[in-house]
């Protein structure tokens, strides 16, 4: 066993232009560079990518799963916020 | 390629331990049953995490380990060709047991921890990665039947309640068709080939057909952990269920090939609809999951090889990045 493992990366894909990346997976690496190697080699065996972001595990900053209700609370109130809201005449084209 | 769910049962003591109240398990529960996913910082009850922790990561080191009775045949493939998609598939496995080391460090547990465990041991793998790849046909065996017996188990995964598992089966599956299909159109090759060729075929499903069977795990009846998975949705088949299955699309195919499945009590059942087969020599079944399959000793004194071969590497793969830190860091 190596006395200290690599660290470990976030791997995030973009499969075409046009779209945005999305998630994959992660890899472990020694550093950067190693981390967009290894990615693209467990990744896009297949071309499923045009660009890969790495990221390092540890500097990702993410809302926490038990406070998802109050943290997304103050949108659940919000219903005018949707074109639904509005209640239109069917004669009025348009809109 | 491949989940035995082998080691789950009686060691379910986690929650045993007070610290999930009753309301946080039916809460749980209910978000199953109303099949929401479970993604990685959700709360869990203890039991539940460690049974896909141990799931997952068997599941991944039968990959590794899987790498080793095909890897065997690299080099000696018959034709450049066929050197090539074998190259690509073990790369695969690789890439497989990557993805799920990758999923089952969401829960919590460290790479080296797992492959500590694997090295040590402790952790188990698919029993049939312990036999030995002796002809060249046993390597489109392997892809035929193995591959085959494994995207049976895994498509069901690939629905499975842990969010990150799920992901990784799709991918898994999406590379694995192409695994079982090269091993039957090697199989295909062999058996429009000369008599020794097709001798070579046979020879190869008679002695994979059992060990392949047998990767469903045990009969339902002595699997006793199968229900709280079933109830957790991480299995959504019996292992029954799933050798069934198997064995219905199985026969038809080794029947095109002109080649006899090795069971003399082999009979489809009109009624049923379902081919009806011999009993399964268990006893060999846990012989091999104790240690004492053919290659068990050879495969992960291999494994614990390459692996102290490439601690040189990785240290110096750190060596290099701390130094360019360092650099970084004094420009």
């Amino acid at each position: 066993m190596s006395k200290q493992e690599w660290p470990l990366y976030e791997v995030f894909i973009r499969s075409r232009a046009g779209l945005s990346h999305r998630h994959a997976g992660s890899v472990h690496a020694a550093d950067d560079e190693m981390a967009l190697s290894n990615a693209r080699d467990t990744y896009t065996r297949r071309t499923e990518g045009v660009s890969i972001w790495v990221v390092r595990s540890e500097q990702i900053v993410a809302s926490d799963p038990a406070e998802t209700a109050a943290f997304f609370e103050p949108a659940e109130d919000k219903i005018y916020r949707h074109p639904t809201f509005y209640e239109i005449p069917d004669e009025v084209e348009n809109l | 390629m491949y989940t035995q769910g082998l080691d789950q049962a009686g060691k379910r003591d986690a929650a045993a331990r007070g610290e999930e109240t009753a309301a946080q398990l039916d809460a749980f529960q209910a978000r199953i049953d109303a099949e929401e996913k479970i993604e990685a910082k959700d709360w869990m009850p203890e039991a539940y995490r460690r049974t896909l922790i141990r799931q997952i990561s068997q599941h991944a080191h039968s990959e590794i380990i899987g790498m080793q009775p095909e890897g065997n045949w690299l080099t000696r493939a018959p034709s450049l060709k066929r050197k090539a998609i074998l190259l690509a598939k073990v790369q695969d496995e690789a890439g497989h047991g990557l993805y799920l080391y990758s999923a089952a460090e969401t829960l919590g547990v460290s790479r080296d921890q797992m492959v500590g465990d694997l090295l040590s041991g402790k952790a188990k793998y698919s029993s049939i990665f312990n036999y030995p790849t002796l002809n060249w046909a046993d390597i489109g065996a392997i892809g035929w039947l193995v591959d085959g017996a494994a995207i049976m188990n895994q498509i069901p995964l690939c629905r499975c309640s842990y969010g990150p598992y799920s992901r990784a089966m799709v991918r898994v599956c999406k590379e694995e068709s192409f695994h079982q299909r090269q091993g039957y159109e090697l199989m295909l090759t062999l058996c429009r080939g000369t008599a020794e060729q097709k001798a070579m075929a046979q020879d190869a499903l008679n002695r994979f057909w059992w060990p392949a069977l047998m990767m469903f795990g045990p009969n339902d009846a002595i699997s006793g952990h199968s229900a709280q998975s079933m109830a957790w949705k991480i299995k959504r088949f019996s292992n029954d269920e799933l050798r069934q299955k198997f064995i219905d699309v199985t026969v038809p195919q080794a029947e095109f090939l002109g080649l006899t499945v090795p069971d003399d009590k082999l009979k489809f059942n009109e009624e049923t609809g379902h081919y009806e087969h011999s009993d399964i020599d268990w006893q060999e079944f846990f012989d091999v999951i104790a240690g004492n399959g053919p290659c068990n000793k050879q495969r992960l004194a291999k494994r614990c090889k390459a692996q102290d071969d490439g601690a040189w590497v990785r240290e110096a793969a750190r060596a290099y990045a701390d130094k360019k830190a360092a650099a970084a860091a004094a420009a």
